[in-house]
């Protein structure tokens, strides 16, 4: 599983940090992005879906399932 | 002038400060959706009420037809004056694009993980003295004892401002944006808390110090110095936002676990529960409510928006619509879909949002620490307050 954050979207809620912090970092300024290339290692792929349930503005993509 | 009639139609003559509004607005909400999901009234200049997620998101992402120039659900009345003090508003919130962009990177990194996590450790010690203060005697007020002074506190110190003043900060920001009925004293209040920043800004240039508010004076915007008038405020939105809002989420989550004692044992004895559970009690329980002032008329959902008119940004009734949580009703401790929005959505999500988090987690850890068992005391009155924020002003508990 490989994901991303898209920055148009992301408005920095930092829901996806909260709930996953090793999948995602959060700038300064807010705003957040996949950890590395995006690759969830496969004991963390619920964290990830768990995210991606929870982002308010819909900015978490699953790039490769 | 206050308008005190009673509510017959709620969705053609509704009333944010009506009482059975403020003790009760989850059924006005369900009542609404089913019948008039954009409700509608004069009281106050014209205003709208969306009360679906749907619709709430849409119109804050439209920035276009939506501006942040007026983001107060109460409206000031009277004359404004000539020479406006705060030239620029309470930026970033009550702007739009480009100074909004702008102000809104001067402030978001003093509110970044990394900042809040190191305000972390003076907000336990906090917590943890104001439990000193009642923990013996079995009950305590946990809105007006508890949770009102935490976030004043933490404010103050990241402003740099003396937490000894915590009383006066209070008052002000309650009168601006809690007893919004009262003209006179929401200006007294507004005229008291400039005149301080002033004051406060005019000594930084002298002597800074290692605060938001010095450091916002000493940087740069665009390239160029601060202007006194965009410090002035920023200073005033960071105390006005970052005090009633978090205090009344902290004490409603309070209220909650007062009642739910269940609730209040799994969060006692189970810590990793508590992140999912935080998010929980903000959906249910989201203290705040915008508002966004119409550019050019529009129609929205049917509903004809004439320029000027007010738009409430109902971020607490799109929490409760059953389109888009199950059971939104039920407080689930854990549950593992929740895309609430009580920091807003879009651009003008909550600059604080992080700081707000970490406080309501360590007041409700603190608490439960030491008090895991509590309820309502029998009898007594829960006050609520209502409006642009809602929450518990008085929450009379006792505990073993």
């Amino acid at each position: 599983m490989k994901i991303s954050v898209d920055p148009e979207k992301c408005t920095g809620h930092a829901r996806c940090y909260g709930l996953a912090p090793d999948l995602f970092t959060v700038d300064d300024y807010g705003l957040s992005s996949a950890v590395g290339d995006g690759s969830v290692p496969p004991e963390l792929e619920d964290k990830a879906r768990l995210a991606i349930a929870n982002c308010p503005e819909y900015a978490i993509e699953v790039v490769e399932e | 002038m206050t308008d005190v009639r009673p509510v017959a139609d709620w969705a053609s003559d509704f009333d944010v400060l009506a009482q059975e509004y403020v003790n009760d607005p989850f059924s006005v909400w369900d009542r609404l959706r089913g019948e008039c999901p954009v409700a509608h009234t004069d009281r106050r200049g014209s205003t709208w009420l969306p009360t679906t997620y749907r619709d709430v998101v849409d119109l804050a992402h439209d920035i276009d037809h939506f501006s942040s120039i007026d983001i107060i659900v109460i409206p000031f009345e009277g004359e404004p004056p000539e020479e406006p003090v705060l030239l620029y508003g309470i930026p970033p919130i009550s702007a739009d694009p480009p100074l909004h962009t702008s102000t809104r990177r001067m402030i978001l990194p003093w509110f970044s993980h990394r900042k809040v996590d190191s305000y972390e450790e003076m907000t336990r010690a906090l917590c943890a003295r104001l439990v000193d203060e009642f923990v013996e005697t079995g009950r305590a007020d946990a809105a007006a004892d508890y949770a009102q002074q935490i976030p004043v506190r933490v404010i103050a110190h990241i402003l740099g401002v003396p937490a000894e003043m915590a009383d006066t900060f209070t008052g002000w920001v309650r009168a601006v944006l809690e007893f919004a009925d009262d003209m006179e004293g929401r200006r007294e209040a507004f005229e008291g808390l400039v005149t301080f920043f002033i004051e406060e800004i005019e000594k930084r240039k002298v002597t800074p110090g290692d605060d938001l508010l010095s450091e916002l004076l000493h940087g740069e915007l665009d390239g160029q110095p601060v202007e006194d008038s965009l410090v002035l405020g920023v200073a005033a939105l960071v105390l006005i936002a970052g005090v009633d809002t978090t205090w009344s989420a902290i004490g409603s989550s309070l209220w909650h676990l007062a009642t739910h004692p269940e609730d209040a044992k799994t969060l006692a004895s189970d810590p990793e529960a508590m992140p999912l559970a935080i998010e929980e009690l903000l959906r249910a329980y989201s203290p705040v409510t915008m508002a966004r002032m119409v550019t050019q008329d529009v129609e929205f959902q049917g509903c004809p928006m004439k320029a000027g008119d007010k738009v409430l940004m109902n971020f607490p009734a799109a929490n409760r619509d059953p389109e888009a949580f199950d059971d939104p009703d039920q407080v689930i401790l854990d549950r593992a879909q929740n895309r609430h929005v009580a920091f807003g959505s879009g651009i003008h999500r909550c600059a604080g949002s992080n700081l707000a988090r970490m406080e309501m987690r360590v007041a409700i850890e603190e608490w439960l620490k030491r008090i895991p068992d509590f309820r309502i005391e029998e009898g007594a009155e829960v006050t609520w307050a209502g409006g642009q924020v809602r929450g518990p002003r008085n929450l009379p508990v006792v505990f073993p």
